[in-house]
C-alpha cells in the first residue's frame, strides 16, 4: 500500500507539468470548472466558430438528446456538418462520439432502450420525422466501423453488397461499380485479380479499405466513419488518411478518431465533446492553433482524458 | 525507470521505518503459504488429473467395448464357417457350423442317465475342470427332418475320433425352412438321375444355378409388380363403386355405371390374372424340374429343388478367395434384399430404404419450421418472459421420453388427423383405414417434434454467434431485416444449422420407441416409395433398422438364427448414423474454413 502510493507521487512528478497548472485550476469560469459543472449536470453553451457556417451543411444536427434507457447519453446537441469536407469528432472515451455517429444513420434503432429527442437534417430531410423511411434514409449514407467487418462473401460481392440489396443484377453496372469503390478505395490494384476470393482472406488494412469501398459504393451523400484506423498499423492508417484526403470534396466525411494528429491531419472541421455535449466546434486550423476554450487546448495537447 | 522508482521507493521505506521487519513478515506469510498448499489434496492437482482421466478412460472403454463388440461380431456373422461332422458315443452324426462353446453346469441327475462310456468321459471331464463341463452349440440345420435348428453336443457325448470335416459337405441356403447340410449324392432332371458323382453333382448345380436364380428373379417380378398392378386396377374399380354409391346413393345412374365398369374390368382382368398365374406357374414348374439329391450326416436324403436353393458352397474346400466370394455376396444379399424366414435371413433392404426415407421426410419437416422458429425467437422476438417461457418448453421437450411422442403421434396424428383425412377423402375405403393408422408421414411427423429442440437450439446458438458487426454493416449499407438474414445471417450460421440437422437426422434415424407406434412394422409388403404414381406413398408402413433390430432379437422364432443378424443389423444402423455425423463434422469444418475470421 505505502510503496503504490509511493509509485504514484514518483510518476507525478516525471511527468512534465504545463507551469500554469495550478494558475488554470484557480481562474475562475476557466476548463476545470468548465468540465466540473458538465460533469455536475450544468447545461454550458457549446462554443461553435463562424468559420462552419462558411459553406452550406449536408448535416444539420438540431437540439439532439439520446438516453440509454434512464441514462443520457447525449444533451443538446446542435451543430452543422459542411457539405465535401472531413469533420472530425474528437473527445475522450465514452463521451458519446460513436453514438452520434451511429444516430446519424439510425443504427441505434436497434438497440431497444435507445430513446431520442430533436432531430437532423440530411441535406434538408428530416432523419427522425415519423415518415422516414429507415433503409431509404440509410442507403444514402455509408458507415465503417472501428473494427472492419466484412461480410464473408467474395470481394466482389462485398463491395457490391449495397447495389445487390436494391436490387441491382446487370452484371455491367455491378463490375462498374466495383472497380470504381475499389479504386476509390485504393485498393484495385492489390485485389483486381482475385475479385472471386473470399474477403476474409485479406490483411486487416485491405479488409478496412475494402469496407470504405463498400461505404461508398453507393455513393453516399454522408460517409460515417468510427475510428477507422484504429486497429491498422501506421502504413495502413496511412494509406487510409490518403484515401480520406482523396475522398474530401467528393464525399462529405464524418470522421471519429482519438489521434489528434490524424484529426488536425485529415480533418477541414473539428468538434471535440464531452461527457454528451458539445464542447467546441470550429475549424480544424482553429481548433488547433488558437482554441477558444481552455479545456479543448487542454485536450488536444493531452493535458487531460 | 520505473523498476529503479520501486527499488527507491522501498530502500526509502526502509529507512523510514523498522528496517527488517515488511520483508520478514512477507516472507513469513508465503512460507505459510506454500506449507498450506502442501497439505490439501486438491491444491496439487495430481488427484484431480486421475480424477478426471479417470472419468475418460472409463468412458472411452465402455464405447470402445461396445463399438468393437458390434463391429466384431457383426462383421462375423457373414463370414463362411467350415462344416463340421460330429459322431456321438451313441452313434449319432450331426453335421454343422459351430456357432459358439460355453461351460455348464451338470444337473446331478444327468451322470444318472448316461451310457457307461459317456459316464466315464463325463466324469474325467468334470475332475479336471472343477465341475463344469465344455459343450457346443452347432448349427445343424435340416429343420425339416430334425424339427430343429440348431443343436447342443457336450464333448463328453462325442465318440473318440468322431470329429471330421467331410469333404463333400454342402451349406445349403434355401428360401425355406432355413439351412440344409449334407453331402450331394445325385442330380436329377425332370426325374431322372442325370450324375451321382459328388463332384459332377456340384458342377451340374453349379451351370444350372444362373438360369434359375433368373427364373426366380423374374418369377418373383411377375408376383410382386404385374399382380400388383392388376390388383390396383381391380381395387380402383371397386372403389369408384363405394365412392359413387356414397356420393350418389345406391341405384342411382352414376352408380350402376360405376358397377358395369367395375364388372368390366374384372372379367378382363381375371383373364389377365389366368394368364399371369399360368406364367408363374410355368417358371415354377421349370424351377422345378432341377433337383438335388442330398444326404444327411445321419445318412437320410433329401430332394432339393434348385429353384429353392439361395446359395450353395462345399464349406470344406473353400479357398480364401472363395471365402471372401461368399462373404461378400452374403453382404450385398443383406444391403440389396429382401428378408426371408421372418426376417431372420435375407436382406434388410426395405429396412434400410424405409430408415433413409422417413429420416429425410423427417428432416424436411423438422429442419424448415426448426429454422423458422429459431429465426423468430433470436431475430424477431422481444426478450421478455414469454420469449423465455417458450425457450425453457423447447428445453424440457428435449428430455421427454421418446414413447410419449409416439403416443402422441399415434393419439393426435394417426386417430384424429389420420381419421380425419380419411372420413374426408378416403371414405370410400372405410373401414380400412388409409391415413388413419401408422405410417410414414406419420412417423415422420412425429419424429420431427422429437428432434424440432435440437434443430431449435442448435440454430439460434448458429444465429447467436453470427457478429453483431456483421448485422450492423449489412443495415449500414440500407439492407433490411429480411435481408441481412437472408444474406448474411443465414449463410454465416449456416454450418451450426447444419450440425443441428444432421444430428436431428442421426437422432431421428436411432429412434425406435415411438416408431413402433406410428407406423414402423416387421414386414412391409410394399416401399414407402416406388414407381408407382405418386411415388411418395406417405400412407404406408414401413420398415426401419431400428425396430427390425427389436424384432429379430425379441420377436424371432429361430432366435439363435436371429442373434448374429441382430448384430449385423446393428452394425449398419452404427455405420449410418456414423456416417450422418462424420458427414456432419466435415461438413461444419468445411463451411467453417470458408468463414474463418481475416488475419491482422
Ligand atoms: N448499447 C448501449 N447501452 C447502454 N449504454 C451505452 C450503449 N452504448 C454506449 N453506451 C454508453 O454511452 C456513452 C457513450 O458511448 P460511446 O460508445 O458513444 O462513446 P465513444 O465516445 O464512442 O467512446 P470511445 O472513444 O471509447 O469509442 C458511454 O457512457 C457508454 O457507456
Ligand atoms: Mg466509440
Amino acid at each position: 500500500m505505502r510503496e503504490k502510493r509511493d509509485m504514484e507521487t514518483q510518476s507525478i512528478v516525471t511527468r512534465p507539468s504545463p507551469p500554469d497548472a495550478v494558475d488554470l485550476r484557480r481562474r475562475p469560469g476557466s476548463g476545470e470548472n468548465r468540465l466540473a459543472a458538465i460533469a455536475a449536470g450544468a447545461a454550458v453553451p457549446a462554443d461553435i466558430h463562424a468559420g462552419v457556417f462558411a459553406s452550406p451543411a449536408v448535416l444539420d444536427i438540431e437540439n439532439f438528446n439520446l438516453w440509454y434507457g434512464q441514462k443520457q447519453a447525449l444533451f443538446d446537441l446542435t451543430l452543422p456538418i459542411p457539405r465535401g469536407k472531413v469533420t472530425a469528432l474528437i473527445g475522450p472515451s465514452g463521451c458519446g462520439k460513436s453514438t452520434l455517429l451511429r444516430s446519424v444513420n439510425r443504427l441505434n434503432d436497434l438497440i431497444d432502450s435507445v430513446r431520442i429527442e430533436g432531430d437532423m437534417r440530411l441535406n434538408g430531410d428530416s432523419i427522425y420525422g415519423r415518415s422516414v423511411d429507415v433503409i431509404e434514409l440509410r442507403r444514402r449514407m455509408g458507415m465503417v466501423f472501428q473494427k472492419s467487418n466484412p461480410f464473408p462473401m467474395s470481394i466482389f460481392e462485398n463491395v457490391v453488397y449495397p447495389l445487390r440489396i436494391d436490387g441491382e443484377r446487370n452484371r455491367n453496372v455491378l463490375q462498374e461499380v466495383c472497380e470504381r469503390s475499389l479504386r476509390g478505395a485504393a485498393l484495385w490494384d492489390e485485389v483486381r485479380d482475385r475479385l472471386g476470393e473470399s474477403a476474409l482472406g485479406l490483411s486487416g488494412g485491405q479488409q478496412q479499405r475494402l469496407c470504405i469501398a463498400r461505404a461508398i459504393a453507393a455513393e453516399p451523400e454522408v460517409l460515417l466513419m468510427d475510428e477507422p484506423c484504429s486497429a491498422l498499423d501506421p502504413i495502413a492508417t496511412a494509406k487510409i488518411e490518403e484515401l480520406i484526403a482523396a475522398l474530401r470534396g467528393e464525399y462529405s466525411i464524418l470522421i471519429v478518431t482519438h489521434n489528434m494528429q490524424q484529426a488536425s491531419r485529415v480533418s477541414d472541421d473539428t468538434a471535440f465533446m464531452y461527457l454528451g455535449r458539445l464542447i467546441e466546434y470550429g475549424p480544424t486550423v482553429e481548433i488547433f492553433t488558437r482554441p477558444h476554450l481552455r479545456e479543448t487546448e487542454d485536450y488536444i495537447t493531452g493535458r487531460f482524458g | 525507470m520505473s523498476a529503479g522508482a520501486v527499488t527507491t521507493g522501498l530502500a526509502g521505506d526502509r529507512a523510514a521505518g523498522d528496517p527488517a521487519a515488511p520483508p520478514l513478515a512477507s516472507r513469513q506469510r508465503r512460507a505459510a503459504r506454500r506449507a498450506r498448499s502442501a497439505v490439501t489434496l486438491l491444491a496439487q492437482g495430481e488427484p484431480m488429473l486421475w480424477l478426471t482421466g479417470g472419468g475418460l478412460v472409463v468412458a472411452g472403454a465402455m464405447i470402445v467395448g461396445l463399438v468393437a463388440l458390434i463391429v466384431w461380431q457383426g462383421a462375423l456373422t457373414f463370414w463362411p464357417a467350415p462344416v463340421v461332422s460330429i459322431t456321438t458315443a451313441d452313434g449319432r452324426t450331426v453335421w454343422g457350423e459351430i456357432t459358439r462353446r460355453d461351460v455348464f453346469k451338470p444337473d446331478p441327475s444327468l451322470m444318472g442317465s448316461l451310457a457307461p462310456q459317456a459316464r466315464a468321459a463325463a466324469g474325467r471331464e468334470l475332475s479336471a475342470s472343477g465341475g463344469r463341463l465344455a459343450r457346443r452349440l452347432v448349427r445343424s440345420g435340416n429343420f425339416e427332418l430334425s424339427g430343429e435348428h440348431f443343436t447342443w453336443v457336450s464333448d463328453y457325448e462325442i465318440a473318440p475320433d468322431g470329429e471330421a470335416r467331410p469333404r463333400w459337405a454342402l451349406v445349403v441356403e434355401r428360401r425355406s425352412w432355413g439351412r440344409f447340410y449334407g453331402e450331394p449324392v445325385a442330380y436329377l432332371e425332370d426325374g431322372k438321375v442325370v450324375a451321382t458323382d459328388a463332384a459332377a453333382v456340384w458342377r451340374a448345380v453349379r451351370s444350372a444355378q444362373p438360369a434359375v436364380l433368373a427364373r426366380v428373379a423374374r418369377q418373383r417380378d411377375l408376383e410382386r409388380r404385374e399382380m400388383d398392378r392388376l390388383n390396383t386396377r381391380v381395387e380402383k374399380a371397386r372403389l369408384a363403386v363405394r365412392q359413387a354409391e356414397l356420393d350418389h346413393g345406391r341405384d342411382s345412374a352414376a352408380w350402376r355405371q360405376a358397377v358395369a365398369a367395375a364388372s368390366r374390368i374384372e372379367t378382363a382382368m381375371g383373364q389377365a390374372f389366368a394368364d399371369l398365374t399360368d406364367r408363374i406357374d410355368a417358371l415354377k414348374r421349370e424351377n422345378e424340374r432341377s433337383v438335388v439329391r442330398l444326404r444327411t450326416g445321419d445318412g437320410r436324403e433329401a430332394d432339393l429343388a434348385l429353384g429353392d436353393i439361395v446359395r450353395a458352397y462345399p464349406a470344406n474346400q473353400l479357398d480364401g478367395a472363395a471365402k471372401w466370394g461368399v462373404y461378400l455376396s452374403r453382404w450385398r444379399e443383406f444391403l440389396a434384399d429382401e428378408p426371408r424366414e421372418a426376417n431372420s435371413e435375407g436382406g434388410v433392404f426395405p429396412a434400410i430404404f424405409g430408415t433413409i426415407v422417413m429420416t429425410l421426410v423427417m428432416s424436411a419437416l423438422v429442419v424448415p419450421f426448426g429454422v423458422l422458429a429459431a429465426l423468430y425467437l433470436r431475430e424477431y422476438a422481444k426478450t421478455g418472459p414469454l420469449v423465455a417461457a417458450v425457450r425453457i418448453s423447447i428445453n424440457n421437450l428435449a428430455g421427454v421420453p421418446s414413447i410419449v411422442f409416439g403416443v402422441v403421434g399415434l393419439g393426435f396424428f394417426c386417430y384424429l388427423a389420420g381419421g380425419a383425412i380419411d372420413q374426408a377423402f378416403f371414405a370410400a375405403r372405410l373401414p380400412n383405414p388409409t391415413y388413419g393408422t401408422g405410417g410414414l408421414l406419420w412417423a415422420s411427423l412425429t419424429l420431427a417434434l422429437l428432434t424440432l429442440p435440437v434443430v431449435i437450439v442448435a440454430t439460434e446458438e448458429a444465429l447467436a454467434a453470427v457478429p453483431g458487426s456483421l448485422r450492423e454493416g449489412s443495415y449500414a449499407c440500407g439492407a433490411s431485416k429480411w435481408q441481412t438474414i437472408q444474406r448474411i445471417v443465414l449463410p454465416r450460421a449456416l454450418p451450426g444449422i447444419m450440425t443441428g440437422a444432421i444430428l436431428a437426422m442421426a437422432r431421428g434415424a436411432g429412434e425406435v420407441a415411438p416408431l413402433m407406434l406410428v407406423g414402423a412394422v416387421k414386414l412391409a409388403p410394399e416401399l414407402p416409395l416406388d414407381g408407382v404414381a405418386p411415388f411418395l406413398h406417405p400412407e404406408r408402413s414401413f420398415m426401419h433398422l431400428g425396430f427390425h433390430i427389436y424384432d429379430l432379437g425379441f420377436q424371432s422364432q429361430n432366435s439363435e438364427a436371429a442373434k448374429p443378424m441382430v448384430f449385423t443389423t446393428t452394425l449398419l444402423l452404427v455405420a449410418i448414423i456414423t456416417g450422418l455425423n462424420l458427414a456432419a463434422i466435415w461438413l461444419r469444418a468445411r463451411l467453417r474454413r470458408r468463414f474463418a475470421a481475416g488475419h491482422f
